[in-house]
């Protein structure tokens, strides 16, 4: 980042914005709180961001990351709903396992995203593959597949799991999941074990291990989730434009239709759990010049020199909005149509005994 | 030879790296940083690192990696004062060094105990070092081979240890480690997401307890509070007896010892997902089982310090491996690692399938700056032993009330809630009835520890058998009885056989006199109620998630059978039979001038506090009125020493960021820092 650079995106902004010059943590310490514990994919988003963050916010405040694990999210989440503003000194982040309870209408959820100031947020992609004896038969759909036991290593289908389930569900192809892993690293384990035959990573994941496995043949890719395009249509996911996307093969495969309520559901599911994945957020009843503040300074972030390669290795190649952008993600991110909720409640009910009372 | 090519070379590369001035110059700051922060109960890798991770941006590979090995290496050699010392387990990888570590102390020996953990500890490391070198090429396909049916019965044979630990009553041992277990099973179920024994309008039980509560509460509140009552120093009669050079002296004569307890701690860290939580018994059921004489064992028998000491650092290098081969983190502090080693350098080294193939050169050094760090580590420790064992002859008044103010500490920083030190109280509670009674609290803590992993091996391993099984019956069977698991199996029921033999001659508590028969049927009712409660809440779990219910049924069920037999033995037996122990009837407890309640009262009061007025000001309170009505300290030695607590609390908490649990008090009015 050269100060030029900086100048000229301030300015941009000031102008755009009319931010009060009068906000200024110098000497403060921000705290970002991450309701997962240290170990999990938002702890790594935000430990990514927050050096970066420190560097451009007015005063350069201490930016810390703190973790308050509980309750998949929730704990913290409900906490944060508590929270009032503080001279901008604490960001919340969220991710897809905020969301999901959020619009299942989970009984613990006591949050409520529209009360809270969103100022940046992220997204990423999913792979899924198969075994290569399975994955032979895999030829663009999902029409040899419909004999074959799968079995996968899942974390609980009200998680992010619901929108790969549910995908090989409407595939026609019989995956029983084995639940109670701690982590996604855990079921790719299982998967190399060969205890597991199907399997999906995060796109991080994916090309940090799992991509290893494809090019030795010790797997085979079978499909993403896609991405999201201008108009909100699916297209080939940008990190992987070589890989089919879930909606191709749906096409291709006999009785699996890309329209419809099941369609519908699983579309509203995945646009909440992976292009909006991870939003950062200011408590509610934030000021607007200490928001245009957080913005101007995400947005300096995202244009510095270099950023996209260091992004494209530790959180993914895919678009981070701030401001505007992440207001209207996060609108994106947290409401899914009725219609689509009864569905998702109703079969979560059926193929898994999954009460949500 | 193909191997060997690429490794000789990369292992030179490696040792060019490591052996640079400034390289360990970061590697000793991380083992300091890293001893500073270890030696704190509750306070591990996880918060040192955490610490260290905005520093890591962009820093040079190597320069980062010696100062976060640094401090990950040092955290189970340092944590090691603690158990010693105090009786506290520090994290999971001392949980067993407590037990005749802790002894040791007791009797003066607490220097001799400390540098012969030390010297295993340091032994380990360097062993899992070595093995590792070699290992780590040829590693991915026995990794593999540890499928589910595998892991479960590693974890059965981390439970088998139960047996060996069950006290003079096998029928008491074995009913403390079922209701550990069931304990376990608390809050929301991994598999369906049923809830046992919690309710979602008390979230804080949904999570489960949390290790390092049940390990504080069951092993430290109670003998703080028996010192306590006795009002003496933790060594007997004030004295230090044996030096550090003795110690020493003892690993030398126990060498292969801390060979063979490395080996088990090297291969046992290797398997991703059971962590150290087992090889440390396992390891010291191993010291058990090869020692002619165990009439020591629980008393203060160095063995049984040797034993897992030697296994816990050799476990982390163990531990390396499913982080760098696969990426997977074998626990919290590793799993920052992973994280911490994408934001080095230019970002392109990531953990994973590929870091052999692209970065063996940086393997190598990981896998060799965590052997100096151990050896750095090993001889600072050394050189405080002698010091610090010192603590030991202090009177143990005046120590209790920073015990009682680390502890609380600790426990807040499990989860962050004022119900964390509510549950430690309870929890302690439960631990000092336990020991009162000679109820094995070795047995409770391993079934507590291993409780997930039971339940999560067992629900998976039956789920994929049963795909297999419906395949063919010889897939199923080939799947659960692959040679390692008959060779488990072996081993388990083997060392099942000689731990009941030999448990009669191992009494963690001492030998406890019997007495009235009120008391301990008591205490056996109100466990027969918790159990049947657990019962009575796990039936009522709807049918179709049976993979949450299954366990807590089981369990209980085998649980409330031995309380049941135990019941009517009660009715028969008189009042002198071994089954009605209790320590109050005769013994140090039984003598102590003060009484159980009103020493339990000051804990009780400090909580009480900060439920009100937050966590400083109620230490305040509680030190300075403490040290004045309990120790009868001058005004002049009461104020210096509340000072130097609360500042001790507020260093550590400010360099580390942590916060402390706020009252009511700060509901209500702003306070700075660090008052709020």
């Amino acid at each position: 980042m050269t100060i030029k650079t900086l100048a000229t995106t301030a300015a941009v902004l000031l102008a755009a914005t009319s931010v009060s010059a009068d906000v200024d943590l110098s000497g403060e310490t921000v705290e970002w709180v991450i309701p997962f514990s240290e170990t999990g994919g938002s702890a790594k988003w935000a430990n990514f961001f927050a050096p970066l963050l420190s560097e451009q916010l007015p005063g350069n405040p201490t930016v810390v990351v703190k973790f308050m694990p509980g309750a998949g999210s929730t704990k913290g989440a409900n906490w944060f709903q508590e929270q009032e503003h503080d001279e901008g000194t604490l960001l919340f982040g969220t991710s897809g396992s905020t969301q999901f309870p959020f619009l299942l209408g989970d009984p613990r959820v006591r949050y409520e995203y529209s009360d809270w100031v969103p100022v940046m947020a992220s997204g990423t992609g999913g792979v899924a593959y198969l075994n290569p004896e399975d994955g032979a038969k895999f030829d663009g759909s999902a029409n040899n597949l419909q004999d074959v036991d799968f079995i996968y290593g899942s974390q609980g289908a009200t998680r992010l799991d619901l929108v790969p389930l549910l995908a090989w569900e409407m595939l026609g192809m019989n995956v029983e999941p084995v639940f109670g892993i701690k982590g996604r690293g855990d079921g790719r384990l299982m998967f190399e074990r060969g205890e597991a035959n199907i399997d999906y990573q995060t796109s991080s994941a994916y090309l940090g291990a799992s991509a290893d496995l494809v090019a030795d043949g010790r797997a085979v890719a079978m499909m993403t989730w896609g991405a999201l395009d201008e108009d909100g249509n699916i297209v080939r996911d940008p990190t992987f434009p070589d890989i089919p996307t879930f909606k191709e093969v749906c096409e291709a495969t006999e009785g699996c239709e890309t329209s419809g309520e099941a369609w519908d559901a699983w579309k509203a599911f995945f646009i909440a759990g992976f292009p909006v994945q991870k939003i950062a957020f200011l408590p509610a009843g934030t000021p607007d010049d200490v928001r245009d503040a957080y913005v101007a300074a995400f947005e300096a972030v995202r244009s510095a020199d270099g950023f996209a390669e260091r992004a494209a290795q530790q959180v993914g190649k895919y678009p981070v909005f701030v401001g505007p952008g992440a207001a209207r993600a996060t609108v994106a991110g947290t409401t899914v149509s009725d219609e689509a909720k009864a569905f998702v409640t109703n079969w979560l009910q059926e193929a898994y005994g999954v009460s949500l009372k | 030879m193909d191997v060997l090519a690429t490794a000789l070379p990369a292992l030179g590369d490696a040792w060019a790296l490591i052996l640079q001035p400034v390289v360990l110059g970061y590697l000793i700051l991380g083992v300091v940083m890293g001893l500073a922060v270890g030696v704190f109960p509750g306070l591990g890798g996880i918060a040192g690192l955490s610490l260290l991770l905005p520093f890591m941006f962009g820093m040079e590979p190597v320069l980062g990696l010696a100062l976060m090995i640094g401090m990950v290496a040092v955290v189970p050699t340092s944590d090691t004062f603690a158990s010693v010392l105090m009786g506290i387990p520090g994290s999971s990888a001392s949980q067993a060094t407590v037990l005749d570590g802790f002894p040791l102390a007791k009797k003066g020996q607490a220097a001799r105990a400390l540098s012969a953990a030390f010297t295993s500890s340091l032994f380990g490391g360097l062993m899992g070092a070595l093995f590792l070198t070699v290992f780590i090429l040829v590693a991915r396909p026995l990794v593999l081979a540890f499928g589910l049916p595998e892991m479960l019965m590693i974890t059965v044979l981390g439970l088998s240890m139960v047996a060996v630990l069950a006290g003079r009553v096998a029928l008491k041992g074995l009913a403390a480690a079922g209701l550990g277990l069931l304990i376990g099973t608390i809050g929301e179920a991994d598999a369906g997401g049923s809830l046992r024994m919690a309710s979602y309008d008390i979230p804080y039980l949904t999570d489960g307890l949390k290790l390092v509560i049940v390990g504080l509460g069951i092993f430290a509140v109670p003998e703080i509070v028996s010192l306590l009552r006795q009002d003496r120093s933790i060594a007997k009669d004030a004295k230090l007896g044996a030096g550090w050079s003795e110690g020493v002296r003892d690993w030398f004569a126990n060498k292969w010892l801390s060979l063979r307890c490395s080996l088990i701690g090297v291969v046992v860290g290797v398997i991703p997902g059971l962590g150290g939580s087992v090889v440390d018994w396992i390891a010291y059921g191993h010291a058990v089982q090869t020692t002619r004489d165990k009439s020591n064992f629980g008393k203060g028998e160095i063995r049984g310090v040797i034993g897992p000491e030697s296994s816990n650092n050799a476990k982390e290098g163990g531990g390396l491996v499913p982080t760098l081969l696969f990426g997977i983190p074998g626990s919290g502090s590793m799993a920052i690692f992973i994280g911490a080693i994408a934001l080095l350098g230019s970002g392109d080294i990531e953990v994973g399938p590929a870091m052999l193939r692209d970065n063996l050169d940086i393997t190598y050094s990981i896998v060799w700056l965590l052997a100096l760090a151990n050896v750095v580590g090993t001889l600072l420790c050394i050189a405080a032993s002698g010091g610090i064992a010192k603590l030991t002859t202090i009177r143990f008044t005046y120590l209790a009330p920073f015990l009682f103010m680390l502890i609380s500490f600790a426990a807040f920083q499990s989860g962050q809630n004022f119900e964390d030190i509510l549950a430690l109280f309870v929890i302690g509670l439960i631990g000092i009835f336990l020991r009162r009674f000679d109820w094995s609290r070795p047995a409770f803590l391993i079934g507590f520890v291993l409780s997930n992993p039971v339940e999560k091996f067992s629900n998976q391993a039956f789920q994929i058998a049963s795909f297999r099984f419906r395949k063919s019956f010889e897939e199923g069977m080939d799947y659960l009885f692959s040679p390692i698991v008959i060779v488990l199996i072996i081993v388990t029921v083997v060392s099942v056989v000689l731990g009941i033999r030999q448990a009669k001659t191992i009494m963690a508590e001492g030998d406890v006199q019997s007495g009235s028969k009120r008391a301990p049927m008591i205490f056996l009712l109100v466990i027969i109620a918790y159990i049947v409660a657990a019962l009575i809440n796990a039936s009522m779990i709807p049918d179709y998630n049976l993979t949450d219910k299954i366990v807590p049924l089981v369990v209980g069920g085998i649980s409330l059978a031995c309380c049941l037999i135990m019941l009517v033995q009660m009715m028969v037996r008189p009042e002198t039979d071994v089954i009605f122990a209790d320590k109050e009837i005769f013994g140090e407890d039984a003598d102590a001038p003060y009484g159980l309640w009103s020493t339990l009262g000051w804990f009780a009061a400090l909580i009480v506090g900060t439920w009100f007025v937050g966590f400083i000001l109620a230490l305040i309170g509680f030190m300075i009125s403490f040290l004045r009505v309990r120790a009868g300290a001058s005004w002049s030695k009461t104020l210096i020493l509340t000072a130097c607590g609360v500042a001790l609390m507020c260093v550590m908490a400010g360099a580390l960021n942590r916060d402390f649990p706020p009252g009511l008090l700060q509901g209500a009015v702003d306070l700075p820092w660090p008052l709020n």
